[in-house]
């Protein structure tokens, strides 16, 4: 993924530097960078989903690494974002099982409908199109993932409820919610 | 031939809870282990049980557990590979996200088997929502003590945390992950030393598979022995299948290793049969890395016997004619599968995911993935066809790790079961334009176009 050198307004706050503080305990004293990767993704989602590089460098600082250590990173792993993206990004598996079973109309079909070719945003910064590889889901096909969330046994119509439902604001990306 | 070892709880309500988990028997086997066995009994519980490595190698778990180091005096750790990314395979994320406690528990218990005072879940940063559940999970058992310091007062320390990787299948390998979990890039480490001497942080490491783990409280609760009595031959106990494709009921399911093809194919109890009741083309028993299987070898070995859900009989043949168990991701392929565009599709999987360490893994995937796309596009030769033979030869077994021979064992088998649909890509590229060219015209019925050619392949 192309790096950005779009601006970002860096907040690290009460909350967020509290839960930094708690992931850090995971680890022994000397093993803070092992604290990295859990880390990225919670100043990623505070952060509308990605990292500039001012950000990883602020990483750095907090963990006490050298920033061309987290650099390498984010750079390694997909989920990491290196530009600024759509506030929900739709990510299609693409991988067999979800081919099979018609993922590909179906990433074709919402690209449409939004006006967007896969791996670009809208112009109004909503939304986002990407096909990724297998995420675990090959008997729910086909499905996206959104957030922190699974969408799984995705049809037309249900691709186009959750873009109005994300257009009314009424999808959360980050919340935990345990159904029993 | 059913027998609930897993998934025995997991439709009783609450049972997420810590609650309604104790109440349901949980964490029994952390009892019964600190309290009356010493570590070495739960290991050799664990060899008689026969348990093998539930993600893929099938390596006998007790044995891998003896081989930790405990000699140098260094700490040592238990992580739990819940990375599960092979294409086809969604039981361990089943498993954590319905029955979170059981993974847990069976942490525990494995952890004071290997004198371990600090492990590890990774789970695949995909799977956020499990990741939070089982930080829920692991809170709860804090809180109700079975983690932490002086554990039942029996002085033992266990410290449990959940990890998250951040989107990479190569980090489901076990010295990748490792890496990953230092906080580093996923590239696999060369071994030796293998982990049991030197793994997280240079300690002595045992990485096990999710289902693996929790197969273990049911042994300590109902001894090796009888967890052996399940199944056939080497292959003991109860595996989770997680089946998808183009059958009736995709979903996890646990069966007793020893169940024919046939029946956990067709029986409505499983999967029911074929989605539409289209024919079925072939299948990939073991996730995408395992050979597939055409039809005709798919319920009989080349030998004529019954082709059984183990390791033995899912193999049999080698690669020639058999394949392999795997991971337990069961894909199954209906005649409007293109095998063609489905190799394309794994090609680029592992092109995308290759960490780009070894030149014959980093090169290869990619250029395997370039000749299927042109072939699969209309625009291939004949000679490609060979090309793609020599190719994948040249990067199985020539890597660091085992994912240049999991990007290669797909195309071969491909090829070695499909040539003739690859000629026929090459030879009628007008035919295949529309995407969907065997959804409209199924193979089966322009088999007939491609005349065999008299001329012997390398394949």
């Amino acid at each position: 993924m192309e790096i950005s050198n779009a601006k970002q307004v860096i907040n690290i706050d009460a909350a967020l530097t509290a839960r930094i503080d708690e992931l850090l305990s995971h680890y022994p004293a000397d093993k803070r960078k092992s604290a990295l990767l859990p880390i990225l993704h919670e100043v990623q989602d505070a952060h509308d989903n990605w990292l500039s590089i001012e950000l990883q460098d602020k990483v750095a600082e907090i963990i006490g690494i050298k920033p061309i250590e987290v650099y390498e990173v984010v750079s390694f792993y997909t989920m990491y974002n290196q530009k600024p993206i759509g506030k929900y990004m739709f990510e299609f598996c693409r991988t067999s099982c979800c081919a099979i079973r018609g993922s590909e109309d179906l990433m074709e079909y919402t690209c449409n409908k939004l006006g967007v070719k896969e791996g670009e945003t809208t112009a109004d910064g909503l939304f986002t199109v990407v096909g990724v590889e297998c995420l675990g889901a090959c008997g729910y096909a086909p499905m996206l993932q959104l957030g922190d969330h699974y969408k799984e046994h995705l049809t037309k119509d249900k691709v186009d409820a959750l873009i109005d439902d994300c257009r009314a604001g009424k999808v959360e990306l980050h919340k935990l919610t345990i159904t029993e | 031939m059913a027998t609930k070892i897993l998934l025995e709880h997991a439709n009783v309500p609450g049972i997420k809870t810590y609650e309604v988990y104790r109440q349901n028997g949980g964490y029994r086997s952390v009892e019964k282990a600190l309290k009356g066995m010493t570590p070495d009994e739960v290991v050799e519980e664990v060899k008689t049980s026969g348990l093998r490595g539930r993600g893929g190698a099938g390596f006998p778990t007790g044995m891998k557990w003896s081989f930790i180091d405990k000699k140098s005096g260094k700490p040592r750790h238990l992580v739990c590979n819940a990375d599960e990314s092979e294409p086809g395979t969604f039981k361990d994320r089943y498993l954590m996200e319905y029955i979170p406690h059981l993974l847990i528990e069976g942490m525990i218990t494995s952890s004071y088997a290997l004198g371990c005072n600090l492990s590890y879940i990774y789970i695949r940063g995909e799977y956020m929502w499990v990741f939070h559940i089982l930080e829920k999970a692991i809170k709860e058992a804090y809180a109700a003590g079975w983690l932490g310091k002086n554990i039942l007062g029996t002085g033992w320390d266990l410290d449990l945390h959940v990890h998250c990787g951040a989107g990479a299948y190569i980090c489901g390998e076990e010295t990748a992950l490792i890496e990953s979990l230092e906080g580093k890039r996923g590239n696999p480490r060369i071994k030796p030393p293998f982990p049991a001497v030197s793994g997280l942080w240079a300690n002595p490491t045992v990485v096990n598979n999710v289902e693996s783990i929790s197969a273990v409280p049911w042994i300590v609760n109902n001894t090796g022995a009888e967890y052996a009595k399940i199944g056939v031959g080497r292959s003991t106990g109860t595996k989770l299948f997680s089946a998808s494709g183009h059958c009736k009921n995709p979903g996890v399911y646990e069966i007793d290793m020893g169940m024919t093809v046939y029946e956990f194919m067709n029986s409505d109890e499983y999967l029911g049969g074929m989605m539409n009741d289209r024919p079925l083309k072939g299948l990939i028993p073991g996730g995408s890395s395992v050979p597939i299987l055409p039809s005709h070898l798919i319920y009989k070995t080349a030998a004529g016997e019954d082709r059984l859900m183990t390791y033995e009989s899912l193999a049999d043949g080698g690669f020639a004619t058999g394949s392999s168990l795997g991971s337990g991701g069961f894909i199954v392929y209906n005649d409007t599968t293109c095998v063609v565009r489905n190799t394309w599709n794994f090609s680029r999987f592992y092109h995308h995911e290759s960490c780009g360490q070894c030149s014959p893994c980093r090169e290869g995937t990619g250029w395997m993935e370039k000749v299927l796309h042109r072939i699969e596009n209309g625009h291939g030769r004949e000679e490609d066809i060979d090309l793609l033979w020599d190719i994948q030869r040249k990067i199985e077994g020539n890597t660091i790790c085992p994912l240049g021979d999991a990007a290669a064992w797909p195309v071969a088998a491909a090829i070695r079961h499909f040539r003739d649909e690859f000629e026929y890509h090459v030879r009628f590229p007008e035919k295949i334009k529309d995407r969907n060219h065997f959804v409209n015209e199924p193979f089966e019925k322009v088999k007939h176009l491609v005349v065999k050619q008299g001329s012997v392949s390398k394949s």
